[in-house]
């Protein structure tokens, strides 16, 4: 890490205070951080072994990143809005989705189960950067309607390859939108460096937009959660969009599918081992006294019952209804939906598809 | 209690088989939910797979190196009653593939349990190896990363894999030895460098004459003077105004690639030998004197002919001629000996109507047909190149 990048937890533990970036921090959101880190590890270990058993079709695997996304998540207020890609499973343990909503998806049952609305989050984006126009957009509807929010629109280092992105970022420049763009830099577009696609820091991108952005430690959860939070208060106050680059890496393989052997050496993994956010999270705790057997007994109790939980819920989970798929289109009737509706009803009530479904 | 089978997964989006590589569990153990129970190869990735199930291993039903169709039954675990039931995986034809793998014990099962230690290579490389027959253990690795190349595996395979389902029509013969090496290099070569051919005629009469006038100088009593000896010259003079001809692309293992360019000439010649194309160089041509050229150029194409080329003739060429011209044709579009950026061809000596002065008159008429790597040589240098080439053997400074 070199002298810009803002770190308040180093990999030992320790806690160094920045000039611009002041984080109080008590025991309690300290064991909630530890916490969200904690099952998002485990969603995601019980995920890929679901995955492997057949139960899903791909899974996303997010270790290694979980410490820039949970203080990400924790940054936001509950009436802040986030759009994210696949992997960001750790804001959405904070925002308190339930896990097996997110695999219905990944078992291709639907495409999203939750209620963007309720939770405050937009489905997952399969697309790479298209959602950063998605979180633009938001963010100039919330400065017509006069509100305090702000939007966050998480992507990843290849996501910044794509002209979405380029385009997302030119109208936020240009209308002042209120929202944060988190990258994380995971060092891989799947098999692609990110030295490959970006010749300067990917921070220093968005000088050429006039956004200000910061470069942070990606696997310290203080300094994702504080300087989030910092940029998320100044869009709310009407200072624009800020760009951060939390600098991590994505220790599993891009996707259930991908063999990351092939691309890149264990070293550089184990490398990144050492400084693992669960790990250093729990040596600053025990440091100031915030870590005690009881309390790391019960969440380990917690994401042992989080597993059962999930394998019993994919393991059962049925097919749905194929007429709900027309269900949330659009927001209001539409009559070619409508249309489609009634000629797969009638279809479904033929002789013909009761004689596939017999066979 | 009650037993529960584990189908093969696709683990990859559309796989339709996998190999098992290594059992890490044997028949008799307790194993816990989620526990990694074997390793498996699939057209991506080698992938570990953990058990869904808590319980006793009754049965493992596919040997380490069994290619099994996803969905096909490869263990059984005896669980207890609570343990819930595996729902939704398994495509067909379970039941037959299933019998056939049970035939013989799985030979993993006495082997201590732990990540197998094999030699590296891509799954498509594997995939090659199986077709082919061939034990990866036993092929020498090249690649990058010490890994095992899919030329590797083709090295290894017996010669003469000829598709069995084509009727033989004609007298078959084995491709090796000098032609197997000419067929990879020039495959090689064609696949891997875009290639640009040019041409110029040439009125070679004072390179004519100068011929016959060495012929006769007792220094050049012992070299054979040809045509090809002043082209050699030429070529080596055509080289200072642009080094770029002498030079090698080079693709680095990150990717990324480099150009070398060389600060002396090894130059080869293509010459057909007994037993096929050969292309020894002679080393370090720009250092020779012209009759110094002609007996280098004299006593490899002898040796060459005569069959008694050593390996190390052979390597590290930076720049080729081919001289065509001795089967009587004029040009061509010669492919690059691999690793280098041009080969001229010379083609034969015939006499020609050339305009002279405004009049016509009969020359002595050669073509040279100039092929280059365009990733290295853009058209202009290659055009300089082949023109400098030109006005020498049209005006040898001699």
């Amino acid at each position: 890490m070199t002298e810009d990048v803002v770190q308040l937890l180093s990999p030992d533990g320790e806690r160094h205070d920045h000039p611009d970036y002041p984080l109080d921090c008590d025991h309690e959101r300290l064991r909630a951080l530890y916490r969200d880190i904690a099952l998002t590890r485990r969603l995601d270990v019980e995920s890929t072994a679901l995955q492997r058993t057949g139960e899903l079709g791909l899974w996303c695997p997010v270790l290694g990143q979980e410490g820039a996304q949970v203080g990400a998540g924790h940054a936001m207020r509950a009436t802040d809005f986030g759009f994210t890609s696949y992997r960001e499973v750790g804001i959405f343990q904070v925002r308190d989705v339930d896990p097996v909503d997110l695999l219905h998806l990944y078992r291709g049952v639907t495409h999203a189960s939750w209620d963007p609305h309720q939770v405050g989050l937009g489905i997952f984006t399969i697309v790479i950067g298209s959602h950063a126009l998605h979180a633009v957009g938001y963010a100039m509807g919330i400065q017509r309607d006069g509100a305090d929010e702000a939007v966050l629109a998480c992507f990843g280092d290849g996501a910044t390859s794509t002209g979405d992105v380029h385009e997302a970022m030119v109208f936020a420049a240009a209308f002042a939108a209120p929202v944060v763009f988190f990258v994380q830099n995971n060092q891989w577009a799947i098999s692609v460096p990110v030295a490959r696609q970006s010749r300067a820091p990917l921070a220093t991108r968005a000088a050429g937009y006039g956004i200000p952005a910061v470069q942070i430690d990606g696997n310290d959860v203080l300094a994702s959660l504080a300087v989030t939070r910092a940029a998320l208060d100044r869009a709310r106050e009407g200072g624009g969009p800020t760009f951060i680059e939390a600098v991590t890496y994505r220790r599993g393989p891009h996707t259930t599918s991908d063999d990351p052997t092939r691309y890149r050496d264990q070293a550089e993994v184990e490398h990144w081992v050492a400084l693992d956010p669960l790990d250093r999270l729990v040596r600053h705790m025990e440091i100031v006294g915030a870590w005690d057997a009881g309390f790391a007994a019960s969440i380990d109790a917690e994401a042992d019952a989080l597993g059962e939980r999930l394998r019993d819920a994919i393991r059962g989970m049925s097919d749905p209804d194929p007429m709900t798929m027309f269900d949330h289109v659009y927001a209001e009737p539409h009559a070619q939906v409508e249309a489609d509706r009634q000629a797969l009803a009638d279809h479904l009530a033929s002789d013909v598809a009761g004689a596939v479904e017999t066979r | 209690m009650s037993i529960r089978a584990f189908a093969l997964p696709d683990v990859g989006e559309g796989l339709t088989e996998a190999e098992i590589v290594t059992w890490r569990i044997v028949v008799g153990d307790q194993i816990d939910v989620n526990q990694p129970i074997v390793d498996i190869e699939t057209a991506k990735a080698v992938v570990e797979l953990p058990s869904p199930f808590t319980g006793r291993v009754v049965a493992l039903l596919a040997d380490a190196g069994a290619v099994v169709p996803v969905g096909a039954t490869i263990l059984e675990v005896e669980v207890s009653d609570r343990e819930p039931v595996l729902v939704g995986y398994g495509v067909g034809h379970e039941t037959g593939r299933r019998r056939h793998l049970r035939g013989a014990a799985p030979a993993a099962a006495a082997a201590p349990a732990g990540p197998a230690t094999k030699p590296l290579a891509k799954p498509p490389v594997r995939a090659l190896a199986r077709e082919l027959g061939i034990d990866l253990a036993t092929v020498p690795p090249t690649g990058p990363r010490g890994d095992i190349t899919r030329d590797d595996v083709r090295r290894a395979a017996p010669v003469a894999q000829a598709a069995p389902e084509r009727p033989v029509r004609g007298e078959r013969r084995p491709v090796r030895g000098v032609q197997r090496t000419m067929a990879q290099a020039m495959m090689r070569s064609v696949s891997q460098a875009p290639h640009v051919t040019e041409w110029v005629d040439v009125d070679v009469s004072q390179t004519m004459a100068l011929v016959r006038r060495l012929r006769a100088e007792p220094e050049f009593a012992d070299a054979r003077v040809t045509p090809l000896t002043i082209a050699a010259a030429a070529v080596l003079h055509a080289i200072h105004r642009t080094p770029i001809i002498n030079s090698s692309w080079i693709d680095l293992p990150d990717g990324t690639a480099e150009i070398e360019v060389y600060p002396c000439v090894n130059l080869g010649l293509a010459v057909a030998s007994p037993r096929g194309l050969v292309v020894p160089n002679v080393r370090d041509a720009g250092s020779l004197s012209l009759s110094g050229l002609a007996r280098a150029t004299t006593d490899l194409t002898e040796r060459a002919r005569n069959g008694q080329l050593t390996p190390a003739d052979s390597v590290e060429g930076t720049i080729t001629i081919t001289n065509i011209g001795v089967f009587g044709v004029d040009g061509g579009t010669p492919i690059l000996n691999p690793g280098e950026a041009a080969i001229l061809a010379i083609g034969r000596v015939i006499d020609r109507p050339w305009v002279v002065e405004g009049g016509l008159a009969v020359r002595p008429v050669i073509q040279l047909s100039l092929s280059f790597d365009h990733r290295i040589v853009d058209g202009a240098a290659g055009s300089t190149f082949l023109a400098d080439v030109a006005a020498y053997l049209h005006f040898p400074p001699l």
